[in-house]
């Protein structure tokens, strides 16, 4: 039998993060692009207490924990901040999205989604009615991409089973 | 159900937080990314990471445990260098977070996070201090049993899991709407570590069992 989940807590910020844990990509990277946004309640209230990790597929050569290298790494891990906001910094990836995990107290297990950077036709997007749809694309401009997470109510997050 | 509930309205928290509609099922093929998960360097964790007790000048008060365990997918088998985190608060309930109020004492020699990676057989190992219980806000008079925080990756993004290790006869478990957020009896035990007398180290430190199994991957329900 597989052991349970429990909440992060309040408390994961002297454990969780780390030097540079958002920063997949060195600053000036050819192929970054950041992907920033909101994390918000059932009340609209921003989500202060959140930590978010981000997941393309490929581990990379910049290092998971240790970012040494120049190159790419594929995981980054962001505390929100006290207005409820993340950023992460990445390289573009090969297919059109990139994995989202979202845990924070109050959340006894983690939430799963996904960020769709184009608009495509994929089969999980293709399932969705239009409106649940929209909350999986990110809004871009440029190199930079907008998701926000909704954890409860209007234009709540389509989450993952898992 | 193994896992709570998101929501579990005498954990207040979850009221305002818990997704309202039901998780959508996704259908996986080879490069589905959340079937992989990142690999970890032996390099990126130090070996001392794992040893709480030794972050500082001194040594920390209170009870030093030992706690390992392995971790293991549902089929039984080791997981192997994948990274466990650890963190918690010191022995009198206080954590080293500038958020947290609680009125007991911070212990300069105490930070109370760890990592390590498993090794070939999936097994970790850290040494700690005995976390204390504290109150919390909940509800009257609420305390949370003594616990320590994990976090283990496994080999895909969705085997992903954080969750808490227990001590095992506290009577504070019955009061605890997060311990008691997992439904099924059977699996609440399998967040309470074991006693055990192997691991106990003479005349130095008690020892605690902790397995962490993870569930099956997409691909493999298929």
């Amino acid at each position: 039998m597989i052991t349970p989940s429990q909440t992060v807590g309040p408390f994961f910020a002297h454990g969780l993060p780390y030097a540079k844990d958002w920063e997949m990509v060195p600053e000036g990277h050819p192929d970054a692009i950041t992907i920033t946004g909101r994390v918000s309640d059932g009340a609209g209230e921003p989500v202060p207490d959140a930590l978010l990790e981000l997941w393309t597929g490929e581990t990379g050569t910049r290092g998971v924990l240790t970012r040494a290298g120049e190159g790419v790494s594929g995981f980054g891990r962001c505390a929100t901040a006290s207005d409820g906001t993340y950023r992460f910094r990445t390289a573009r990836p090969a297919g059109p999205y990139v994995s989202l995990l979202v845990f924070a107290r109050g959340v006894l297990r983690a939430v799963l989604t996904r960020i769709y950077l184009e608009d495509v036709p994929d089969p999980l997007l293709d399932g969705l009615e239009p409106e649940r749809r929209a909350t999986l694309l990110a809004q871009r401009d440029g190199d930079a991409y907008r998701f926000d997470v909704r954890l409860q109510g209007e234009g709540e997050t389509v989450f993952l089973d898992y | 159900m193994i896992h709570p509930p998101n929501l579990s309205p005498d954990y207040r928290s979850t009221v305002l937080r818990a997704p309202s509609r039901p998780p959508i099922a996704f259908k996986t093929d080879p490069d589905t990314i959340e079937l992989t998960s990142p690999v970890f360097g032996h390099a990126e964790v130090g070996a001392l990471e794992a040893d709480l007790t030794r972050q500082h000048a001194g040594e920390p008060i209170g009870e030093r445990i030992v706690v390992t365990g392995r971790v293991l997918d549902e089929t039984g088998h080791p997981i192997r260098n994948t990274l466990v985190e650890v963190w918690q608060a010191n022995a009198a309930g206080r954590y080293a977070h500038e958020l947290d109020q609680h009125p007991a004492p911070l212990d300069p020699n105490f930070t109370g996070a760890g990592r390590c990676l498993t090794d070939g057989e999936g097994r970790y190992r850290f040494v700690t201090i005995k976390p204390g219980a504290y109150p919390w806000r909940n509800h009257h008079n609420a305390w949370r049993p003594a616990h320590i925080h994990f976090s283990v990756f496994g080999t895909a993004f969705t085997q992903r899991l954080v969750t808490q290790m227990y001590f095992p006869g506290d009577p504070l478990f019955p009061f605890d709407p997060i311990m008691q957020s997992v439904r099924d009896p059977a699996a609440r035990e399998r967040l309470v570590a074991a006693f055990d007398m192997d691991t106990t180290e003479p005349e130095w430190a008690l020892g605690y069992r902790f397995d962490v199994v993870l569930g099956r991957t997409p691909m493999e329900d298929e």
